[in-house]
């Protein structure tokens, strides 16, 4: 018998090859520092006027930039080195105005033939280059507020329950102040209140203006720590989540101090992007329309569509109680929706509320944090930036409520597609507790040092050697068939990971070390068969044929079972061991292929002609 | 061709692995309790990545040499240091795990230890609330009220002290805490080993890069991955191959884990990365050997279940010794040339390939042999495959 392989099979094989290393060749070329500028909402266009714009600025300033370019949602400029890239960033910012996102990136050099192929370089992660390193405040002044605001809504509640009559409950900065108009009736309510409020400090030692008495209520310290931590920590756990949400891979998200969280992203990416959704603080609120004959301390205005609307101050419930949100198209209108799925707290007080109003309306209020960076001079007269916030509230739905609502329910009034699905985004990771704000945005160097990455690249690079050396010594022309799998291997690795936008990174070139480990394993395994078969006497072609077919089974079988860890690994871990295990089970695949298929069709080519093959060089 | 090929009758010596699985036995118990043990009483030794600490930002006047800082805040022994580049080349980022006072007490023994030999750091405790002005309160023994000098405590950095005894012991409290003076005293050692002026941005506790979610994930995803092999190797295989399997695997880890605690070596990232790939290359290395021992039972019509596990083992010893010793060239490699960083991967895949090679031998077909293993076990359910294996 005779080991041939049809002519297909050899043209798949090259093909492969050919394939592989032209998608792995965008790597060579390493990527440019660049500043690229989105809209502030994902409807806005970025055409060529804002690209003049931003490169006017940049040649008043007198920095040199090349390659501006444009694609009408986004737009990008690159400069020749970081310093320029960071200086020419605040400028583009400052001409731009607060309407448009400006970040820096790194911009890819892939020459436009690859390009044009569909060809994009790996992503390297931030140990091994570095990113973009954001750093944002959490206000937790507003969190404190906030919490005051509910607490004297519920004091009210309360008081008025238990028919002890005040004159008013307000909130001043932090502190609630109520108002009464005798001693007893205070004292009253302090007790009232002081053991369902425990976090609370009473202080009625105060003096009051004119004839009515006073208590004022602070959180304690403790309580104040309490709240901060938690904002911290739910805003980590969203912001996770956003950024995961994104596909950006490998990024970094920790705190920093009482009040900050830096979040650090791999280069090469949509930053601009990246930047919108992660600064965005938006929450929902759904509240009732208040009565015509409400009264003014019991309503606030609002906008909807241009026509001022008159809403109750009671929040009935806020997008913390979404457990998800999807976007679809209404069929009526085609226009687009947002289903939401309430948890089941929500879904009890949306139904509590709405039960007993069925045929007024109910609003839901679009609230969005936004910070303005103003430009000041501070006392030794350098120009220093002091963030402003603000909120723009507005009214996305009024709608009459036909009958009680339940934990699922719909939400239209959006304008764009691209509208409502940033906001089932930010409604499905979670609100914010407190609204965060920028203040600081840099581009980081590589955490491993260019010379720990050097010495790593290059041991990887000796123990490949030693093992191509060994594999020669041991299992010569078979050995070299090996080999050159093995470097087909590696080439289509790298190059489905650059298709598929993998990000690497140390823990990544571990899953690539274990790949090859397997790669060569399975030849092992292979050729270990073929000398087995040989010895017990079978003819070199039958011993060939055998020794794969056997290998086979082997190689499936260990290989699968590796695969299904890699592949829950990857369902279920994130960040890192996601980033392992992807690079795991591509690796098993390619190297399945070329190592059984690729050396045996460098076999078949070499020994499957030869009808006298006496001896194999094994 | 089916068994007129069978190496039996190669004449090939079969090795009597099995012989020793009584003492292997032990040898794994034992391993498994001190790893168990280590990590029980030790813990792992969290990395950067997993702690958190401190962070501080610097800007120097010349373009700052990345490695010689790094080389400067290893001499100062700061646990774990990075030193990354900020925005412009000026400009770096530090950090490093624990807090800064960490570096602040050990630099304050170090003074301590050349001043006055016999004294001793005893403790460190926050300043007491009503002296409003001082924030740290640091207890000595072995000294005097007037041994508490500028020397000791530099002005510069302590800011202003007050000395006080209290039974044998100095209680001195200080105006900055030992976090505040050591990272300016941190930025004069930077000053003057750099010979660039240093100046302070920022300095702050940074949280863990990994959230204890993802922490919680890992768990279950390694829980949940091993209930899905055992499914897979009941199903290609038997039951008891599963359990084999699966003990092979847990035993690898189990130790792995347990080396990095008893010698308190990093855990980081990209031990945990390291640790995975340990994983697929234990589950890899077993079911190579379950696959010859599979084909064996269907193939060899006499022997004992020892005697088919033998000859299994044999056959793949080659195998086995070759893929160990390819894998561990990359890795001894990796360990001895790539620099502190690649280390300790290298060394987590080094142990885990050791003990995965073994384990594979000695727990997983040593739980076949604790599980009366016998041919029926694999005779009925694959049927096709043995009738393709029958075929001229």
């Amino acid at each position: 018998m005779l080991n041939r392989y049809p002519l297909w099979k050899y043209l798949l094989i090259i093909s492969v090859a050919v394939l592989g290393f032209i998608y792995a060749a965008p790597n060579l070329y390493p990527p440019d520092d660049a500043v690229q500028i989105s809209g502030s909402s994902s409807g806005m266009s970025v055409d060529s006027a804002v690209l003049n714009k931003a490169e006017k600025a940049l040649e008043n300033a007198g920095i040199e930039y090349f390659d501006a370019e444009q694609d009408g949602s986004s737009a990008q400029l690159r400069f020749n080195d970081g310093e320029a890239q960071l200086h020419g960033k605040s400028v583009i910012a400052d001409a731009l105005g607060n309407d448009y996102v400006v970040a820096l990136n790194q911009a890819p050099t892939t020459p436009d033939w690859l390009v044009s192929m569909g060809g994009a370089p790996m992503k390297l992660g931030l140990d091994l280059r570095g990113g973009v390193h954001f750093l944002l405040e959490v206000d937790t002044d507003s969190a404190i507020e906030k919490r005051q605001e509910t607490s004297a809504d519920e004091m009210k509640d309360q008081l008025r329950d238990a028919r002890v009559r005040y004159n008013s409950v307000d909130l001043e900065g932090t502190t609630i102040v109520a108002k009464f108009r005798e001693t007893e009736l205070r004292d009253q309510a302090i007790s009232e209140l002081r053991s369902e409020f425990p976090q609370m400090l009473f202080n009625s030692d105060v003096p009051g203006d004119s004839d009515e008495l006073l208590f004022h209520a602070t959180l304690s310290e403790a309580a104040v720590r309490e709240i901060e931590q938690y904002a911290l920590n739910q805003n980590l756990t969203t912001l996770r989540k956003r950024v995961n949400e994104l596909g950006v891979s490998e990024p970094i998200v920790q705190s920093q101090g009482r009040n900050r969280i830096i979040v650090q992203l791999p280069g090469v990416q949509d930053t601009a992007e990246a930047k919108r959704v992660i600064g965005k603080t938006a929450n929902l609120e759904f509240r009732l329309e208040a009565a015509p004959d409400a009264l003014v301390a019991a309503k606030e205005q609002f906008d909807y569509q241009g026509y001022p609307a008159w809403l109750e101050r009671k929040v009935i419930l806020t997008g913390d109680h979404v457990a998800n949100a999807t976007t679809t198209l209404d069929p009526d209108t085609n226009m687009p929706q947002v289903n939401i799925t309430l948890d089941s707290l929500g879904g009890n007080k949306m139904n509590h509320a709405t039960r007993s109003n069925v045929g007024r309306r109910m609003a839901v209020l679009f609230i969005e944090y936004k910070t303005r960076m103003n430009t000041e001079t501070n006392a030794v007269g350098e120009q220093i930036e002091v963030p402003e916030q603000y909120t723009e509230s507005k009214v996305i739905s009024l709608a009459t409520i036909q009958s009680a609502l339940g934990v699922q329910f719909r939400i239209t009034g959006l304008n764009a597609p691209g509208e409502a699905s940033e906001l089932a985004l930010m409604l499905r990771s979670g609100a914010l507790a407190a609204p965060m704000y920028f203040v600081e945005e840099r581009t980081i160097g590589p955490s491993l040092g260019a010379e720990n990455i050097e010495l790593g690249v290059q041991s990887v690079q000796w123990g490949m050697a030693l093992v191509l050396l060994f594999m020669i010594v041991y299992y010569r022309v078979f050995g070299i068939f090996a080999n050159i799998a093995l470097a087909v291997n590696v080439l289509v690795l790298v190059a489905v990971m650059s298709i598929l936008g993998a990000t690497l990174t140390l823990p990544g070139i571990a899953g690539i070390v274990l790949t090859v480990g397997m790669a060569v394993d399975a030849n092992v395994l292979i050729f270990a068969r073929i000398r087995e078969e040989l010895k017990a006497g079978a003819s070199p072609h039958t011993a060939i044929s055998a020794g794969y077919d056997r290998a086979f089974t082997t190689i499936l079988d260990a290989n699968i079972t590796t695969l299904i860890v890699a592949v829950i690994l990857y369902a279920i871990g994130s960040g890192p061991v996601k980033g392992f295990a992807v690079t795991l089970s591509i690796g098993i695949l390619t190297s399945m292929f070329t190592a059984i298929m690729g050396t045996r069709a460098l076999v078949n080519l070499v020994y499957g002609r030869r009808k006298n093959l006496k001896k194999l060089w094994i | 061709m089916g068994s007129a090929m069978s190496s039996e009758q190669s004449g090939k010596k079969i090795f009597n692995f099995m012989g020793a699985r009584i003492p292997a036995t032990a040898l794994s118990v034992i391993l498994l309790v001190v790893a168990i043990a280590a990590l029980a009483v030790n813990g792992l030794k969290f990395g950067l990545d997993f702690t958190g600490g401190a962070q501080v930002e610097v800007r120097f006047s010349e373009p700052a040499d990345i490695p010689q800082i790094r080389g400067i805040l290893n001499e100062e022994g700061l646990v774990n240091p990075v030193a990354v580049l900020f925005g412009s080349d000026t400009e770096v980022l530090i950090r490093t795990q624990g807090a800064m006072s960490d570096g602040g007490e050990q630099a304050l023994s170090r003074r301590l230890a050349q001043l006055y030999p016999a004294a001793e750091l005893v403790s460190v405790d926050h300043a007491p609330r009503d002296r409003g002005n001082y924030s740290q309160s640091l207890t000595f023994s072995g000294l005097s009220e007037s041994d508490v000098t500028d020397e000791l405590l530099p002005g510069v950095y302590f800011g202003s002290h007050e000395a006080r005894s209290e039974a044998a012991q100095v209680v001195v409290l200080t105006e900055n805490s030992l976090d505040t003076a050591y990272t300016s005293e941190l930025l004069d050692v930077l000053e003057a080993k750099t010979g660039s002026q240093v100046e302070l941005r920022r300095s702050e506790y940074v949280g863990p890069q990994i959230g204890a979610e993802l922490r919680d994930e890992g768990g279950l995803g390694m829980l949940v991955a091993l209930a899905v092999v055992m499914l897979y190797v009941a199903a290609r295989f038997q039951f008891k191959f599963s359990v084999g399997a699966v003990l092979a695997l847990a035993h690898d880890v189990i130790i792995v884990l347990g080396f990095f605690a008893l010698f308190q070596i990093d855990f980081d990232l990209t031990v945990l990365a390291a640790v995975l790939a340990v994983i697929g290359y234990s589950l890899n290395d077993t079911i190579v050997v379950f696959d010859r021992i599979r084909e064996n039972f269907r193939k060899m019509r006499k022997g004992s279940s020892a005697d088919v596990i033998n000859a299994s083992l044999t056959q793949t010893l080659e195998r086995t010794f070759i893929t160990s010793l390819t894998t561990l060239l990359v890795l001894v490699m990796l360990f001895v040339f790539g620099g502190e960083l690649i280390s300790g991967f290298a060394l987590a895949l080094i142990v885990g390939v050791v003990v995965g090679t073994y384990s594979s031998i000695y727990v997983s077909c040593n739980t076949l042999m604790w599980m009366h293993i016998v041919k029926e076990d694999l005779m009925p359910p694959e049927k096709e495959g043995s009738e393709i294996d029958e075929m001229p």
